[in-house]
């Protein structure tokens, strides 16, 4: 059974129509990204699975008692509020020092338990963000443009420290990105969105797909490219940066 | 002869008690930047004033009614076209002028507007106390028991949705609380100084704490120490009590933030 699935799900902001007819299923384990042009509704169909907006039409339905970790797009921290990295860990539910710190280490970011917030660089803040949603020990984690901000080498280990979060805790991970030359390689399967599902499917196939290819134009092509000749960790093809789909095969 | 006879004493406590409560609620109206929506309330209570004297009825009450009303009025019309400090500027300035018109009719009453625009927490009486603390403590109750859910809901909505927490339930726990305070506030230091009870104390804290907790009780205590402070200071120099008390807790507010700026000299 899919841990959330939501079945042709309309959601409105305001007035304006956000989401159509959108159908998605999360599984145990997978990787799921949402790619899509900005104001396609990526956000929006996240905090309808978090909750924070209902749909006026169709179904969403969670497994019950179902454990979500999310990390939203991006926090601001009010100047006036002083919060130490333990202290936020502890929100709302109170954690011991022994979880907060596993949580922090998983993280990749153990050392920042007693600094402020405020004083953290983007991508230690981003690493909190998602040590606080580990907490909970979730059975799927929501990330919304987790690594906003963050450069390329920057986003690249901070994705990387999901697929091994993945692999550790077996949680599902659904996100939304912009940066598909980073995220597409990482994920199981791909959801193209622009108000509905364009298009869904492998990375590669989404890849290629001509619904996908009319929203990303191919310029994104050759940055995908390029991103795997320079950065790609998993070394099964190196000296293709050709413009053409390389299959990612890790 | 029993301590609450003293007029001194029921002042004395009565502004400990409404500081106790303004404080820490005034943390989470500057978390939110919510002083204006303070203030709103505050003037909005003069309104609450007339009406309870023209249908004779408790100040307290009728200034409750009138604070709740604001805050609903001024969350349902937020986010319809207005930016919120527009929108607050409309209402805190129509209220208090609404307020005093209304107050100007009312015929056969003789009110000492002063009394009510800057406090008379001299003239606090036992009931008044009663008030004053059963406010003061609900307040602080309902802050204890909602603490980590409005703190959540303060740092971030979506946050707090996705652990289950409703944000605009909490932003109504707000409301609620700080119509009690201004409600029980009036009668200490006026309509036009509750503000000043909330957010000074708040800010005057910030530069000491490293947890929410923390600038709470920070607060408090600079609120606690204002208000026998400044009561004994007005009583010294013979000044007027309500503007007395924010004084002493503007100067707390100076003196932390010389003691903070020496403390780490400006970086870049």
């Amino acid at each position: 059974m899919s841990l959330i699935s939501a079945k042709n799900i309309s959601v409105r902001r305001g007035k304006a129509p956000v989401l159509q007819n959108v159908t998605l299923e999360i599984n145990a384990g997978e990787i799921v990204t949402i790619v899509g042009p900005n104001g396609s509704g990526k956000s929006t169909l996240l905090r309808a699975f978090i909750g924070a907006e209902q749909p006026y039409e169709g179904t969403l339905t969670r497994q019950d008692n179902l454990r979500i970790g999310y990390v939203p797009q991006k926090l601001h921290i009010d100047a006036t509020l002083p919060m130490s990295v333990s202290r936020f860990l502890s929100l709302p539910t109170k954690v011991s020092k022994e979880t907060a710190d596993a949580a922090l280490a998983q993280a990749g970011v153990s050392t920042l338990a007693k600094r402020q917030m405020s004083d953290l660089s983007g991508g230690q803040f981003q690493r909190v963000l998602l040590a606080r949603a580990l907490l909970g020990k979730p059975e799927l984690l929501i990330l919304d443009e987790a690594t906003q901000g963050l450069d390329q080498p920057g986003s690249a280990a901070f994705y990387r420290q999901i697929e091994r979060l993945r692999e550790t805790l077996g949680c599902a991970v659904l996100m939304v990105s912009h940066e598909l030359h980073v995220v597409m390689a990482a994920s199981d399967r791909v959801i193209c969105l622009n108000g509905h599902v364009c298009c869904e499917g492998a990375p590669e196939v989404v890849a290629s797909a001509p619904e996908y290819r009319a929203l990303f134009g191919s310029g994104t092509q050759g940055a995908l490219a390029l991103y795997r000749h320079d950065h790609d960790h998993h070394h099964h093809h190196h000296g293709h940066s050709h413009d053409h789909n390389e299959t990612e095969d890790a | 002869m029993d301590f609450l006879d003293s007029f001194l004493a029921r002042a004395t406590l009565a502004g400990l008690g409404v500081a106790l409560a303004a404080a820490p609620l005034g943390c989470f109206v500057v978390w939110r930047r919510m002083a204006y929506f303070g203030e709103a309330t505050a003037h909005a209570s003069i309104l609450g004033i007339a009406l309870a004297l023209s249908f004779s009825t408790s100040i307290f009450g009728g200034v409750l009614v009138v604070a709740l009303l604001m805050g609903w009025m001024v969350s349902t019309l937020s986010g319809r076209g207005y930016a919120m400090d527009t929108l607050l500027g409309v209402m805190a300035h129509s209220a208090l002028a609404i307020g005093l018109v209304a107050v100007s009719f009312l015929q056969g009453v003789r009110i000492d507007l002063m009394a009510y625009l800057f406090g008379d927490i001299l003239a606090v009486s036992r009931l008044d106390l009663a008030v004053i603390w059963g406010g003061a403590a609900l307040v602080m109750l309902m802050l204890w028991w909602r603490w980590s859910a409005l703190l959540t809901a303060t740092l971030s909505p979506d946050l707090a949705f996705a652990a289950g927490i409703e944000p605009r339930r909490e932003q109504m726990v707000l409301t609620i609380a700080l119509a009690l305070v201004v409600a029980v506030a009036i009668k200490v230091v006026g309509v036009l100084l509750i503000a000043a009870l909330l957010i000074i104390p708040a800010a005057a804290a910030r530069p000491f704490a490293r947890t929410p907790e923390r600038m709470a009780i920070i607060a408090a205590g600079i609120g606690g120490f204002s208000a026998l402070a400044g009561l004994r200071a007005a009583y010294i120099f013979d000044t007027p009590t309500g503007p007395t008390i924010v004084c002493v807790a503007a100067a707390c507010f100076a003196l932390g933030s010389l003691l903070n700026l020496l403390r780490e000299p400006i970086t870049g």
